[in-house]
């Protein structure tokens, strides 16, 4: 029974968070090429001067793990020791960075003029800076930023260079390396490079995991990585990938230093540059390959506003007091620690739910803006206009009272909201409406999204790049909502107000989400505590030994909180009907994207379905992903296999509806 | 005897060794105690004096007599800060007796933060109404009495043996505070009084503890509180006669109560050595050793105490276990002696052990290396192993321990030599650009014949040169060994000026070296600052010895517990994650310090359940009652 379980709720509202400063207002008064060519001298790792290329690449050519692999390849491929050598040195060049301060000094030039231009202000908490540069002396530090925008790793770097800290060198896809002057550009300013996929090639990944940690071992510099692996089109943070995570995290588990600083960043963008590409790409229209004239072409955003950016460096977290009673490194001693192993499911289990603390960490910290507020305002209220059927939009006053009760709302759950108090509030929202005024329409004082009719299927495919664009704003402030949306939509779907049905239904819920949004595994309970603690604390819900009720004022709230979520619902519902109604035999995975996007389109022109946001790659991604998780499908040589009856799924179905009575049947299956 | 070679170093160290002995032998001729006189005739006829011509020099029955009842060593040794402020060393024992040691105070202030303002006294002497009242098994002692060996129940007998040298130990001692010890002392005088006291325990269902030097630093002498019977300390100090030696095959059957120290005098005047050389030898007995799995300095040479064993004589609950043959090497099932090597006096007492000899040596040298820093002085270590050339003994310093030696440099007399080690810092530190923060210092012994030793030195020259090594003379070589003789003297300077301090070590594979020196010292400096210990900790390291696969690493910590409410608490959990931290990466639980009560705790995940259970069987089968209840290792 969760109520009986004992967590100690900390009152997000209570979190400190430090006072940020511009970085771009001194630029604006001195000389950037003065500031380019300052001297710089970061404080290093234990006083240790920076280790040469050269010597890091002989010191990884000659490890221990690289020299056990190529004599294993060796005997497998029956090829000469120095053959291989030679190709693990090759691969190493094409990887390894070759961080150059003049290179760096020259981004610096040229992105102190590009950011003046592009954003209103690069705020930074100069705290965070400070545990940082205390972080970098004592041990290894591994950099963890949020990634939303290529801009990201250049962002860091340059504030690292501005408060005179070591710059970072960070794991880059190689997909840049196709853009020719850039590529080795971002290799000089500390990028190293790694192949998208390596599948079985085993030396590709003893000389790329040796490498970064030979470097994170020697505190060469900073490792910087994104745990989220690729930027986030959604803008919701991605489930954390583990491969990098693991690599940094071996040195301290096989106690070769005595501990690393891992240290979330939290990068928030007002308006992000790549905004129109990511709701395209999210439709399926591809991703453009990296070039070099592609960024030039790209050079239209200069003449755009695109607000403010905050970054927040977070609290270096230990890994040596997270993995304290957590992980017995004890079984490292068995085995010489070169010889590569898979990591044993404690230390799996470990990397994971760090990982998922980290990316939680870096949630926390990411700064909302009040458009994010407006975004998921407009976009509930565009859903209900379609209910309608009609276009109306909301008025300007009401939107914004909306908006004032929902910063209220916001703030009790803890949000790090940048709302200026001191400004009037129409101003506000008057202000963040013209930022983003490319999603948005204003007629006769009313609000409302650029809409047409849905019959033709161009029509529906522009409406959907807007709501796309808006959705990922929403998404922007998903985290602070999501425990007590999931909650509202559990009581909303349950039978009863008994506080163990709405739990089975609430931990349903989480579980079928848990690829859509960050949700720390095994945190059930405690998500479930943290959403009726907030719900009670801002007077939503009552609650007694055994029932959860709804007050009368919360209703509004809870009807807020259940649309936050529906559109997810309604998707992952739509799913699971393509699987039942539409799937054929021999569905492959590749097969999946296409078809149920005909599908989706279908449902949306029959005026069926009302949210264009589920036709977003990305949540269709993710409910397959939840289905295979969940054993509803398997995917056996790259055909997807429906595993469940067909009245199993379309149980799910409902349950994701929340028509019918949460089944036992189907808890039980989950 | 050979030593009439021209380096003074051996000489010199038998000069102290005679000196040292002189004393002892002073103390011994002073009338000890009326009851010395009543020995059975019959152990007094094995007492056979071989080719030895001087006499034997036992250690009293009333150690307090000569040694600190809370503290380490001899009465008259210790350090103390004379009315000028300066640290002496008192006595005429050691090297550094009587001399002054102008770097110490400040060493001390800067490392812990210590002040000779604040001063914090022990307990002059023991008050025995803090002792409580011995039980005594009455029948145990009326027959024990009509057997003749001695014993005694007085409180300052009982105490002396009621601990070893743990710190919490010493710390309670000094603060006057006495807890469960032993209730009776007996003296057996050999073999079969050993076997009596034992029959007689069983039979009366009395405890017994064995007890050699008393310099345990694992709790192992600690009686367990809980113990209700009437508990027997067996002293085995008397038993200390050498019964014959083997010229033909190199051994010496000697009995297990004999200190080392003394071994080596009377096997030495037969130009005999064993070459074991514990740090704690001036104290430390033959049946000690065998029963903690002693290990010598010298053991690149000569071998730890398993290899010098070639059959031990133990009396156990169940009878007497030996083997029927003296030979190097015998392939019949597990070897007996490994259950009895180690068993940290839990099954049973041993009393005579045949041990290998060697001629002694004819030449001795010490030398030292200076590295750039540690990593290169374990490579170079490494590497000296790796071509299997280390000499007699081979210890790497840390830096700390560098600069700590260097505070222990007593008075330099002559303007001369204070201007060679003035030129000699100046070479290595701005000529050679040494980091005089992260230098770090090997020192050595070389053994053997002459020739051989000269070319040996060269070797070893030639590889530390390839790692950045640099000669550093045989002074600093010497000084350094004398240093472990003196520095568990230091301990109690530093608890009187409320500096805590103790040593622990490890055995760990060569790949790890690095890593366990590292973070354990950091583990310690990180948990003494989150445990509340106001003023910086002092935590360092040095490998003492190498082997084909590992080294084994020594480690030093200490603070200033001013401020601190419960000081042994905050030391006991440091000590604790320090254990933990080596564990976690990759060393032993011991090298050869052994478990005792201290290290119990990590025994199982150590040796495993299963082996635990091995352990357990052989101890239910020798002493199914607990006789030997001391509760150390299981």
């Amino acid at each position: 029974m969760p109520s009986k379980t004992i967590y100690s709720h900390r009152d997000p509202m209570l979190k400190k968070r430090d006072d940020f400063e511009d970085i771009l207002e001194e630029r604006r008064n001195s000389s950037d090429l003065r500031y380019a060519l300052r001297c710089y001298t970061p404080v290093l790792y234990k006083g240790v001067p920076p280790i040469k290329a050269s010597m890091l690449k002989s010191m990884v050519l000659q490890s221990g793990q690289i020299r056990y692999i190529i004599s294993q390849v060796s005997k497998e491929m029956g090829r000469a020791n120095d053959d291989i050598l030679e190709e693990a040195s090759a691969i190493l060049d094409e990887m390894a960075q070759r961080l150059q301060l003049s290179t760096v000094r020259f981004f610096v030039f040229t992105l102190s003029k590009v950011f003046k231009i592009l954003f209103r202000n690069i705020c930074v908490n100069e705290e965070g800076i400070q545990r940082l540069q205390q972080a970098i002396q004592e041990h290894p530090v591994v950099l963890l930023p949020s990634h939303r925008s290529y801009m990201d790793f250049l962002l860091v770097s340059y504030i690292m260079y501005t408060y005179d800290l070591a710059l970072p060198v960070i794991a880059a896809g190689m997909d840049f390396i196709g853009m020719k002057f850039i590529g080795e550009m971002l290799r000089m300013s500390g990028a190293f490079f790694l192949r998208r996929s390596f599948g079985g090639d085993k030396l590709y990944w003893a000389v790329f995991s040796e490498y970064v940690k030979t470097m994170v071992k020697n505190g060469v510099a900073p490792v910087e990585f994104f745990l989220e692996g690729t930027r986030s089109r959604t803008c919701k943070s991605l489930t954390p990938k583990l491969g990098l995570l693991n690599i940094v995290m071996d040195p301290f588990l096989k106690g070769e230093v005595f501990d690393i600083s891992l240290v979330p960043i939290s990068i928030s963008y007002e308006r992000i540059l790549e905004e129109p590409l990511y709701a395209r790409e999210l439709l399926g229209v591809p991703k453009p390959k990296e070039s070099t004239s592609g960024l030039f072409k790209a050079r239209k955003v200069l003449n755009e506003d695109y607000g403010s950016i905050h970054v927040y460096f977070g609290q270096p977290v230990s890994l040596r007091s997270i993995a304290e009673g957590r992980v017995n490194r004890c079984q490292f001693n068995l085995i010489p620690r070169h010889i590569p192993r898979k990591p044993s499911e404690e230390i799996h289990n470990f990397v994971n739910d760090s990982a998922y603390r980290l990316v939680r960490a870096q949630e926390e910290n990411m700064v909302l803006k009040p458009w994010a507020l407006l975004a998921s305002l407009l976009l509930q209220n565009h859903h209900q206009d379609q209910k309608m059927e009609q276009t109306q939009g909301i008025a300007l006053d009401k939107l914004t009272e909306q908006a004032l009760w929902l910063r209220d709302v916001s703030r009790q759950y803890g949000a790090f909201l940048l709302w200026p108090d001191h400004m009037p509030p129409s101003e506000i929202v008057s202000s963040s409406l013209s930022l983003h005024q490319g999603l948005v329409r204003i007629s006769e004082g009313r609000v409302h999204l650029p809409q047409g009719a849905v019959t033709p299927e161009e029509e529906l495919w522009s409406q959907a790049v807007i709501v796309l664009s808006c959705a990922s704003y929403r998404n922007q402030a998903m985290h602070i909502f999501l425990r007590p949306a999931l909650l509202a939509s559990a009581i909303h779907a349950a039978t009863s107000n008994k506080k163990q049905e709405v739990f089975n239904t609430f931990s349903f819920l989480r579980n079928m989400f848990s690829n859509e949004f960050i949700l720390c595994p095994g945190a059930t309970v405690q998500d479930f505590e943290e959403a009726c603690y907030l719900l009670m604390k801002t007077g939503a819900l009552q609650a007694s030994q055994q029932e959860l009720v709804v007050t009368e004022k919360g209703h509004r709230t809870l009807a807020f909180l259940t649309s936050m979520l529906d559109p997810f619902l309604q998707g992952y519902q739509v799913v699971c009907r393509f699987l039942c109604e539409e799937a054929t035999e021999n569905l492959t995975e590749k097969q999946f994207i296409p078809s149920i996007r005909k599908f989706i389109v279908k449902l949306l022109l029959s005026g069926s379905l009302r949210y264009t946001e589920v036709l977003s790659f990305d949540l269709q991604k993710n409910a397959l992903a939840a289905l295979l998780r969940l054993g509803a499908v398997q995917k056996i040589k790259g055909v997807l296999v429906i595993v469940w009856l067909l009245k199993q799924i379309s149980n799910l179905c409902v349950c994701l509806g929340g028509k019918l009575p949460t089944q036992n049947a189907v808890i039980a299956r989950l | 005897m050979a030593s009439s070679n021209s380096g003074g170093s051996i000489s010199d160290r038998q000069h102290i060794a005679q000196q040292r002995l002189k004393i002892i032998a002073g103390h011994l001729q002073r009338p000890t105690d009326g009851g010395s006189a009543i020995l059975p005739s019959e152990c007094k006829a094995q007492g056979s004096k071989p080719d030895a011509s001087s006499e034997r020099k036992t250690v009293p029955r009333r150690r307090q007599e000569i040694m600190k009842w809370n503290g380490w060593g001899y009465n008259d040794s210790r350090f103390f800060y004379n009315k000028k402020g300066q640290a002496e060393f008192t006595g005429k024992r050691y090297r550094l007796s009587g001399q002054i040691i102008p770097g110490l105070k400040d060493w001390m202030e800067s490392t812990f933060g210590s002040s000779l303002q604040h001063k914090s006294t022990a307990t002059p002497i023991l008050n025995s109404s803090a002792v409580p009242p011995p039980i005594l098994n009455e029948a145990f002692v009326e027959e024990l009495k009509s057997t003749g060996i001695p014993f005694s129940h007085e409180a300052e007998d009982r105490v002396f043996r009621a601990h070893g040298h743990c710190l919490h130990e010493i710390f309670a001692l000094r603060e006057g505070k006495i807890g469960r010890v032993p209730d009776m002392v007996v003296w057996p005088n050999c073999h079969n009084d050993v076997v009596r006291v034992v029959e007689l325990s069983c039979k009366h269902n009395v405890c017994l503890i064995p007890y050699g030097g008393g310099t345990s630093v694992s709790g192992a002498l600690e009686c367990p509180p809980e113990e209700t019977r009437s508990i027997v300390s067996l002293d085995t100090s008397q038993m200390n006669r050498i019964l014959w030696i083997d010229e033909k095959n190199l051994t010496a059957h000697v009995e297990a109560g004999i200190v080392g120290e003394e071994l080596e005098r009377l096997l030495n005047e037969s130009g005999y050595c064993t070459g074991h050389e514990p740090d704690s030898m001036e104290f430390s007995s033959l049946g000690g050793w065998v029963a903690t799995r002693a290990s010598g300095m010298k053991k690149n040479i000569y071998g730890n105490i398993e290899d010098l064993v070639v059959h031990i004589k133990m009396v156990t609950p169940r009878g007497v276990i030996e083997k029927n043959c003296q030979v190097p090497r015998m392939s019949t099932g597990p070897d007996i002696h490994h259950f009895i090597m180690g068993s940290e006096g839990t099954l049973g007492v041993v009393t005579e052990v045949t041990m290998k000899i060697r001629p002694l040596p004819e030449y001795q040298k010490y030398g030292s290396v200076v590295f750039p820093n540690f990593e290169q002085g374990v490579a170079c270590l490494r590497e000296i192993a790796r071509q299997r050339c280390a000499p007699a003994s081979i210890r790497l310093m840390d830096n700390e321990q560098f600069k700590f030696g260097h505070a222990l440099k007593p008075q330099v007399s002559s303007i001369f030599t204070s201007f060679l080690d003035g030129l000699k810092k100046f070479y290595i530190t701005k000529f050679k650009g040494f980091d005089p923060n992260r230098l770090c210092v090997a020192t050595l012994l070389f053994e053997g014949d002459r020739e051989k030793v000269l070319q040996h030195e060269k070797q070893v020259y030639d590889i530390a040169a390839k790692f950045g090594g640099l000669a550093a003379g045989e002074d600093n070589g010497q000084r350094g060994y004398m240093l472990t003789f003196v520095i568990a003297y230091l301990r109690d300077l530093g608890l009187d000026y409320y500096v805590i301090g103790e040593s622990f070590e490890t055995s760990v594979p060569w790949d790890r070296v690095l890593d366990v020196c590292r973070n354990v010292k950091e583990r310690i400096v990180r948990e003494c600052k989150e445990k509340g210990v106001q003023f910086p900790a002092l935590a360092t390291c040095r490998v003492t010895q190498t082997y084909d696969a590992g080294a084994c690493v020594y480690f030093y910590f200490g603070f200033t517990y001013r401020g601190l409410s419960d000081p042994i608490h905050v030391y006991e959990e440091v000590e604790r994650a320090a254990r933990d931290e080596i564990l976690a990466s990759g060393g032993s639980l011991s090298h050869h310090h052994g478990v005792g009560k201290l290290r119990k705790k990590w025994m199982e995940e150590t040796i495993s359940t299963i082996g635990m259970g091995m352990l357990k069987s052989v101890k239910d089968y020798l002493d199914p009652n607990n006789i030997f209840g001391n509760g150390n290792l299981l």
